[in-house]
């Protein structure tokens, strides 16, 4: 074994040795650099297949939109007079001319940071709930059917309630917002711990961990997809209760402008703000996808 | 007084108004730096008897007794190398490894002491080079190694192996088992090792302790291997010792006490 080993060795000190031959890299031909325009071919491709698609969508939908309305007995304004009627609404978000003479990205603002208030409230009392439901067997079999009937309730149902409790618009707004985000949170976030695999339970009870350490350590990486779910479920929500809450309890945001203008019958506004709101329940939904992609790295996979 | 007493351990599994007898009377002591393997079919209970030394199975009547204390509940001094590697798959392989330095050692040990405590016992896996990857990003064997790292890293002072190399290829496997060996002989710590590979249990261990078919599995024989270390897997091949003590362990599996399928 020893002799062989030795031989190769100077076997390839001979090899080295040899007159003329070179030590060195052979140089590869260089990668023939592909003309701009292939390479950037496949990028064109790529947008032209994604955007072109929506967009015909949208231009002939605005057509059949633009013919079907346009008539004088239609009761409802094509995008032509839409444009006309709300075009300081489209172009200019951001103006600013009194109290209530405001652009709608004011208005978004102050609806998303009610959400955002409600919204954030719902994820840590939801995970702190769905951690209890998921890890005791008696808190699962006492508080499961209660929150499996509440859960039901329409937001809109809680806001009287909610109202007589706090006496004040701005916390009810909140509050609708938080008990109608926290039910998918808490039921996902007790499913995702009740799929905690035994091996990283006995990795905790090998290693000692307390309560505090296990549920940061282990139950919240563990359960994060699930989580991240119940979370993106849960603004979707929020953002819908939002709307319907602020129309009856007025104030500054998107959906008492929806109801003013409904009750001043500017048609073309109330279309402009649902643009709106459905653009930012889009990017809200996309932002907490998101988030949760990249919190949950390496999580799914094993 | 031995290092750990197995003394006269029942185990009987619960389920409703049925009961399942799955371990009688099981009684081993197991000496300081001993290696034990214990073998037997699959679903005779031997990772029951695991779990049980480790304290994350309750004892129905018996005791385990670890330098003379009664081992109640599971703990850093009894570390378990599982079956299936259970990294942590969110943490990277430092992490894995320092969760449990950091817990084991956390009012022990400064930053930079357990920070090197945790490279030497990657390296001691060779497993330094993939600190930084995630378990989803190295192989089987490697995340096995990581796994023996993580046990080892608590410094206990028996290390459990619950079919270690069970889900492993056989050249893989042969390399880890050559690791654990050289581990082994650096270290001196005592290792119980659940198996069910004939050949491994007679390459690393100094007893083999073999248990008859459940339910009531009881230690059925113990082998005392007497060949010298280092052992060589190529040298033993043709081993005298080796191969009397292979046939002793097959006759004992697969004659006197050979699996019955449930019918």
């Amino acid at each position: 074994m020893g002799r062989a080993v030795l031989k190769e060795v100077e076997t390839g000190a001979t090899v080295v040795a040899l007159p003329g031959a070179k030590p060195g890299v052979v140089p590869l031909p260089a990668p023939a650099r592909k003309p701009l325009s292939s390479r950037l071919l496949p990028w064109l491709r790529a947008i032209l297949v994604n955007v072109l698609p929506p967009l015909v969508t949208v231009a002939l939908i605005a057509l059949f939109w633009q013919i079907a309305a346009s008539g004088p007995q239609s009761s409802l304004p094509p995008p032509t007079k839409i444009w006309e009627e709300a075009k300081d609404l489209i172009v200019e978000p951001f103006y600013w001319a009194g109290s209530q003479d405001i652009g709608l990205g004011w208005r978004i603002l102050v609806s998303l940071q009610r959400v955002a208030i409600g919204f954030s409230l719902a994820a840590i009392v939801g995970v702190l709930l769905g951690a209890l439901v998921g890890q005791s067997v008696w808190a699962m079999r006492g508080l499961d059917p209660i929150f499996q009937v509440l859960r039901t309730v329409p937001p809109l149902a809680w806001l009287p309630l909610s109202l007589a409790a706090f006496r004040d618009s701005q916390p009810s707004a909140i509050f609708v917002i938080f008990i109608t985000a926290i039910w998918p949170v808490i039921i996902n976030t007790a499913v995702g711990i009740r799929n905690i695999p035994q091996d990283y339970r006995n990795v905790a009870q090998v290693l000692r961990l307390n309560q505090v350490e296990f549920f940061f350590k282990i139950m919240v990486p563990s359960a994060a997809p699930y989580i991240f779910t119940g979370l993106r479920i849960g603004v979707g929500l929020s953002w819908l209760a939002i709307v319907a809450a602020e129309m009856l309890t007025g104030g500054v945001g998107i959906g008492f402008f929806i109801w003013d203008a409904w009750n001043s019958s500017r048609l073309s506004d109330i279309i402009v703000a649902l643009i709106y709101i459905g653009v930012v329940g889009f990017v809200l939904d996309r932002l907490v996808a998101l988030t949760g992609s990249i919190v949950t790295r390496g999580t799914l996979t094993n | 007084m031995s290092y750990l007493k197995i003394d006269h351990v029942d185990k009987t599994f619960q389920r409703g108004a049925t009961s399942t007898p799955v371990l009688k009377d099981i009684s081993l002591e197991i000496e300081k730096g001993e290696y034990v393997s214990v073998i037997g079919h699959s679903g005779c209970g031997k990772s029951t008897l695991l779990n049980i030394i480790a304290g994350l199975t309750p004892i129905t009547s018996g005791a385990v007794l670890l330098e003379g204390r009664e081992v109640r509940d599971p703990g850093p001094e009894r570390a378990v190398v599982f079956q299936n590697h259970s990294l942590l798959p969110w943490l990277t392989v430092y992490d894995n490894v320092a969760l449990a330095v950091n817990k084991v050692f956390g009012g022990r040990k400064s930053k930079a002491e357990r920070h090197d405590w945790i490279m030497h016992n990657l390296d001691l896996v060779q497993m330094g080079h993939a600190k930084d990857k995630r378990p989803a990003e190295i192989s089987g064997g490697m995340k096995q190694r990581v796994g023996i790292a993580r046990g080892l890293s608590m410094e206990p002072k028996i290390l459990l192996l619950d079919e270690p190399f069970g889900a492993l290829d056989a050249l893989t496997r042969a390399h880890l088992q050559d690791s654990i060996m050289q581990i082994h002989a650096t270290l001196g710590n005592t290792m119980i090792m659940i198996t069910h590979d004939v050949d491994e249990a007679v390459l690393l261990s100094d007893r083999i302790v073999m248990m008859t078919n459940g339910p009531s599995a009881r230690i059925g024989e113990v082998l005392d291997v007497r060949l010298a270390r280092p052992r060589k897997r190529l040298d033993l091949v043709s081993d005298r010792t080796y191969i009397a003590a292979r046939e002793a362990v097959l006759k004992f599996l697969y004659e006197r006490h050979r699996f019955v399928e449930a019918a």
